[in-house]
């Protein structure tokens, strides 16, 4: 793998400028690439959620708030998604409205339903210390363009954190109706985050790769090195964190069980179904229509 | 600062004024207003309601209930008596012969 050289600044990258480069010569490799639709599937699945308060939030200022971190993260997706087509000339369209369920890598937490406002937070939560840690280590990458979409996005997350930690806070703490909801949402949630943490399929060694086959596993594994971020080594900030939000919230830490997983495999739960079809509709009955 | 999910016995989010400083050295400028339910979060809406396209550097709330407010209805005991006091204007006053450094 040749080492990438981008002579931007970091913090303004977008999927444009991604798409710019692409065209002179900066694809990825087809590993970098599953590593990129795998992040780049996490944030759009998420997107889609938030997506759906617009319009039905508790309080007009709440809808805008969740509008803004779900645009945030949609951003991140179309980088990543831009990104990852590069390797098999795909556009971010491409990838997100004319792929089928089993091909989506999304994590199984993204793709749950919002349910409630407090089990949108108690998920956005999660999904917020995750991406904090994720992109303050993806950062450091020695591939430059996901360095870049890291550097961004990691500022965008801290916001976030705070937002799901506040309302954390208030409806834990708030009335009795509040903290159930709360809690709810918590234990709704809890069954997803040990998938969250799990190893990268690709590195692995259980990708079903579409073209690399015929390469091994371990070969594979050694081109994500100092590429790609292990999510197992993120758990421990998670545990230092998280738990202690929450008893700080006057809650319960969950002690659920957890789910098999599988979303980056293409394994998704029954929610997602909907969630596709909801998306991808009007991309599949006008194909190539722009506005 | 109350402590996070005090909101007291009222139903609803009280409103508050937004105050958006757009650069060092300028002031704060009223831009609107917003609910919230406690400053915190007040101060985290005029983020996302207000700066969303560069507008600020800092931003400012207070609740409206804490604003005093001249009262619309005496404007003119308020308002008119400047009128015809030009004197109050330093272009009122022609200037001296002989002063230096004007």
């Amino acid at each position: 793998m040749s080492v990438k050289q981008r002579q931007v600044p970091t913090g303004i990258v977008t999927p444009e400028l991604i798409e710019t480069e692409i065209e002179g010569g900066l694809a990825a490799t087809e590993p970098i690439a599953q590593y990129a639709l795998g992040l780049g599937d996490d944030a759009l699945v998420l997107a889609q959620r938030l997506g759906e308060w617009i319009a039905n939030g508790p309080e007009l200022e709440e809808d805008i708030a969740l509008g803004n971190i779900g645009l945030d993260i949609l951003g991140h997706a179309r980088s990543f998604l831009t990104y990852a087509g590069s390797a098999w000339g795909m556009t971010e369209d491409d990838l997100a409205y004319f792929r089928d369920e089993p091909e989506f890598r999304c994590r199984q937490l993204f793709e749950q339903p919002i349910g409630d406002f407090a089990q949108t937070i108690a998920r956005q939560l999660i999904a917020s210390v995750y991406f904090d840690s994720l992109y303050r280590a993806l950062m450091h990458s020695s591939d430059a363009t996901l360095a870049a979409i890291a550097a961004k996005a990691a500022k965008e997350v801290d916001y976030h954190l705070d937002h799901s930690t506040q309302w954390l806070l208030r409806l834990g703490l708030g009335t009795d109706e509040s903290a159930l909801r709360m809690q709810r949402g918590l234990d709704a949630m809890w069954p997803f985050v040990a998938e969250l943490y799990s190893a990268e399929p690709v590195a692995a060694g259980e990708s079903d790769d579409r073209q690399d086959a015929g390469r091994g596993a371990e070969q594979r594994a050694a081109d994500l090195e100092g590429v790609a971020v292990d999510p197992r080594a993120l758990r421990a900030h998670f545990d230092d964190t998280v738990p202690a939000l929450i008893e700080q919230a006057g809650l319960v830490v969950p002690k659920t069980g957890s789910v098999r997983g599988g979303g980056r495999l293409g394994i998704h739960s029954e929610a997602f179904g909907p969630l596709l079809a909801e998306m991808q509709v009007l991309a599949r009955q006008h194909p190539g229509a722009s506005w | 600062m109350p402590s996070p999910g005090d909101s007291g016995p009222r139903e609803e989010w009280p409103l508050w004024e937004v105050f958006v400083r757009s650069s060092r050295g300028l002031s704060h400028v009223h831009a609107g207003s917003l609910h919230a339910p406690d400053e915190t979060m007040a101060v985290r809406n005029a983020r996302d309601l207000y700066t969303r396209r560069n507008e600020g550097v800092s931003v400012w709330v207070v609740r409206a209930s804490d604003i005093t407010a001249s009262d619309p209805d005496a404007r003119g005991a308020f308002f008119e008596s400047p009128q015809g006091k030009d004197f109050r204007h330093a272009i009122y006053y022609t200037k001296s012969e002989g002063v230096a450094h004007l």
